[in-house]
């Protein structure tokens, strides 16, 4: 059936080439056309996480074939930015920040999907080569500490990272059909970080990966939400002014609506 | 219904924040308060950031404000000149007060400070409160009390720079409502609350205005500041979320109406009592939380700050 699938895959691309309409089309086209090169294609089902007025968090199903037997892993990771981690003690009875520890970068998002578990698949090498795995994941830090210390901060950011949902808590599942064909669900939270993602997916075979494949996906904030943002990034004065003369004529309608009442 | 929040960068469910509002407005317009201290600590418990929920709650006051200033300029109850001196001191203040906020939240000492400025504030006032509102209730069982003296004359009606308002039918110094005013305002900037139930008594005791003055006078100062805040906070901390304004506006404003109708079946000292016990809860509820040790020690600050 897959044979039958790829095999008439490059006529159907001719006949298609320049609609932007049926740009999904195409893509698989391109897909069909590099399978032969490529020991493991995989793609996603939308590019685009739109984040709405009424976004409240969405799936994305990513796909491919390999060119045989073997395992396979998803890693996806959002844009790296610093993160401060900061570490409450008591003072005079209350609790407050004291120590930070500054990490420069920090995925803002983080999960891994298997078709098997891991340690069934390669060894430690080749996790920490590939990052993958949460205690796999590279933080490098701005300061020289105790290693007790930075592991304490280190489990501290990941654990405040996976109760916003951000980090996963464990590890997704990447499910075969067939001997060739995968497919993972990807679940992004309300509060996923807006940016440029990476969607990695790695072939796994005899103990080490022959293959990987990068796809890059973009969250971004669309309509009225997005202007709003990039409105109170771009020009915070005029923002500020708006927001003051609406509050003004809102409560100036209210006002004046009720003086009948 | 969830309703994603631009600036917070958050879904939240817009009925929950409506109701919020609502709740609040009712409070405010049965106490004739801003209503800004239940406000923000409530945005807090449902996940808000601190920092954006006293920026926005700046916005939000201001159409508040403005709404209720004009019920009480239809009365001739504002007296300008006195509100324009007050506002001198309050935009310095606001600015001096956001100002220490970035500085606080770079140090990452805000959510800190908030709380304490709250417990501090929010006690002391509401303790005070407690107390005078129960003793009128108990004097007015046993109405033989005497009435105290009019005017009082302390140290601080000696200042210079003395003004006469004619409205207010007072002569003392302008550095008295200037400095009132400067507190307020940066009590806006930090705690994000328009400051009436601070500004509300020192208007009355501190420079014996005419009580039917100072509601709609403080109110008028409120506005300017609070636009202040808001346009401060906007421009050097990026904290307002216009979107979370609005919800709480549209439940502040609804509330309100049903609040100011509730509050005349109600006693003067009887709604003190009751508004003195929320503040004082409010101030306990936050104090418990300072002392009491938090789930995760850690925290986490996006960016470089």
């Amino acid at each position: 059936m897959m044979a039958a699938w790829t095999k008439c895959r490059p006529t159907r691309r001719l006949a298609v080439q320049g609609a932007a309409a049926l740009a999904g089309l195409l893509l698989g086209g391109t897909v069909a056309a590099t399978v032969w090169a490529q020991q493991l294609v995989a793609d996603l089902s939308s590019h685009l996480i739109a984040i709405t007025t009424g976004f409240t968090g969405t799936e994305v199903v990513l796909f491919g074939t390999t060119d045989g037997p073997g395992d396979v892993a998803i890693v996806v990771t959002g844009p790296r930015a610093p993160v401060t981690v900061r570490r409450k003690q008591r003072v005079a009875g209350m609790w407050m920040n004291t120590d930070s520890v500054r990490f420069d970068q920090v995925p803002s998002f983080y999960t891994v999907a298997v078709s098997r578990p891991l340690d069934q698949l390669v060894g430690r090498p080749v996790l920490e080569r590939q990052q993958l795995g949460l205690p796999q994941l590279q933080l490098p830090v701005d300061a020289t500490l105790p290693p007790e210390e930075l592991a304490a901060y280190r489990s501290a950011l990941i654990r405040n990272k996976q109760r916003q949902g951000l980090y996963a808590i464990s590890m997704g599942q990447v499910a075969f059909l067939g001997e060739r064909l995968f497919r993972t669900n990807i679940y992004f939270p309300a509060n996923v970080p807006t940016g440029l993602y990476n969607v990695e997916a790695l072939l796994i075979r005899d103990g080490d990966v022959v293959s990987a494949q990068t796809t890059p996906l973009v969250v971004s904030k669309i309509g009225f939400s997005a202007e709003v943002s990039d409105f109170a990034r771009n020009r915070p004065v005029i923002y500020g002014v708006a927001a003051v003369l609406g509050a003004i004529a809102a409560g100036w309608a209210a006002g004046a609506a009720f003086r009948r009442v | 219904m969830q309703v994603y929040l631009p600036i917070a960068e958050m879904s939240v469910n817009a009925l929950l924040v409506l109701g919020m509002g609502w709740l609040v407005g009712f409070l405010s317009g049965m106490f004739g308060v801003g209503g800004g201290f239940l406000m923000t600590p409530l945005l807090i418990f449902i996940g808000v950031p601190p920092a954006i929920a006293v920026g926005t709650q700046a916005n939000q006051l201001v159409a508040a404000s403005v709404s209720g200033v004009l019920a009480h300029w239809r009365r001739g109850n504002v007296d300008v000149k006195l509100g324009v001196v007050m506002l001198a001191g309050g935009v310095v203040g606001t600015a001096v007060g956001v100002w220490i906020f970035g500085i606080l939240q770079r140090l990452g000492q805000i959510d800190i400070a908030i709380t304490l400025s709250y417990v501090f504030f929010l006690g002391t006032i509401g303790g005070m409160m407690l107390v005078e509102s129960s003793r009128a209730i108990l004097r007015r069982r046993a109405p033989t009390a005497k009435r105290g003296k009019l005017h009082r004359h302390i140290w601080l009606h000696g200042l210079p720079f003395k003004m006469r308002f004619q409205r207010s039918k007072l002569y003392i110094s302008a550095l008295l409502p200037a400095g009132i005013g400067a507190v307020g305002g940066m009590l806006v900037a930090i705690m994000g609350i328009g400051g009436g139930f601070l500004l509300v008594p020192a208007m009355i005791y501190l420079l014996n205005m005419p009580a039917g003055l100072v509601a709609g006078t403080s109110l008028f100062q409120i506005i300017f500041t609070t636009a202040a805040a808001t346009l401060l906070q906007a421009a050097t901390n990026q904290t307002v979320d216009a979107m979370l304004a609005l919800l709480l506006l549209i439940g502040g404003v609804i509330g309100a109406q049903f609040g100011t109708r509730a509050s005349s079946r109600l006693r003067g000292e009887t709604a003190r009592l009751a508004l003195s016990t929320i503040v004082v809860a409010v101030a306990l509820k936050l104090a418990w939380d300072l002392f009491s040790r938090p789930d995760d020690l850690f925290t986490l600050t996006m960016g470089v700050r």
